[in-house]
């Protein structure tokens, strides 16, 4: 699996990531059901305002899931940085990864690695981490 | 009151345990109940949603538009034509 994505969102999570720094960013990017076109980029809101630990406010995720529906859309990817480690999946991550079909994005702000290169993305599925391609492309 | 009369949205990763099905129903008066009574029709279902007893942490449950979480969690009460909403919570950490 790829995950393709244009460049302007990979430069608009670095940068959320950046902004939100000390604390973990999180969003979503949308797509059709069953499309896996990364289409709509959607920030969300660190209801856990953590360095270490992020989540989706409830009322968010329920206000996501109805749109979801509305539109017959789907979460084609998942993504939240890490603040001091690598952008490789915590146990936590995979804990709680709920989503079979999305793309796992990971992105990392620590000081000591170039930000454009710690943008990386997995399946997560039964708990088993699997790294894909990163496909950046001008338009999808 | 009717039978099936609470409408339940299942997520994606749950839809092992209905064969696939987006929405079932069941009767029940809580939400004790309604795990109970979903668990007996998709068998495990229960075990997904409960641990020791308690809601697990990383599972939202919605009646209509509330979070359980502020209703009484299991001793959320429910009437028929009720919907309830099972999401994962999306979360993690380093």
């Amino acid at each position: 699996m790829t995950l393709r994505i244009t460049r302007a969102y990979v430069e608009a999570i670095l940068e959320q990531s950046r902004v939100e720094y000390p604390d973990e960013c999180c969003g979503v990017i949308l797509g059709p059901e069953g499309s896996d076109r990364a289409e709509t980029l959607k920030p969300m809101i660190n209801a856990a305002h953590s360095p270490t630990f992020y989540e989706f406010d409830s009322k968010d995720l329920l206000a996501l899931y109805r749109e979801l529906d509305d539109n017959s859309q789907e979460i084609v990817v998942v993504y939240h940085s890490h603040t001091e480690t690598q952008a490789y999946p915590s146990r936590t991550d995979i804990a709680y990864a709920s989503e079979p079909n999305a793309h796992y994005v990971l992105v990392s702000t620590r000081k000591e690695i170039a930000p454009e290169n710690e943008f990386r993305s997995y399946r997560i599925i039964d708990g088993v981490v699997t790294e894909e391609d990163v496909e950046i492309v001008a338009a999808l | 009151m009717s039978a099936s009369s609470i409408e339940v949205r299942i997520p994606t990763i749950l839809r092992p345990f209905t064969k696939g099905e987006k929405t079932v129903s069941a009767d029940a008066t809580n939400l004790a109940e309604l795990i109970s009574a979903l668990d007996k029709s998709y068998t495990g279902l229960g075990d997904r949603l409960l641990e020791n007893g308690e809601l697990r942490r990383f599972i939202n449950i919605y009646i209509n538009d509330e979070d359980v979480r502020f209703m009484g969690s299991l001793t959320a009460p429910l009437k028929a034509g009720d919907s309830v909403t099972i999401l994962p919570a999306v979360a993690g950490g380093c």
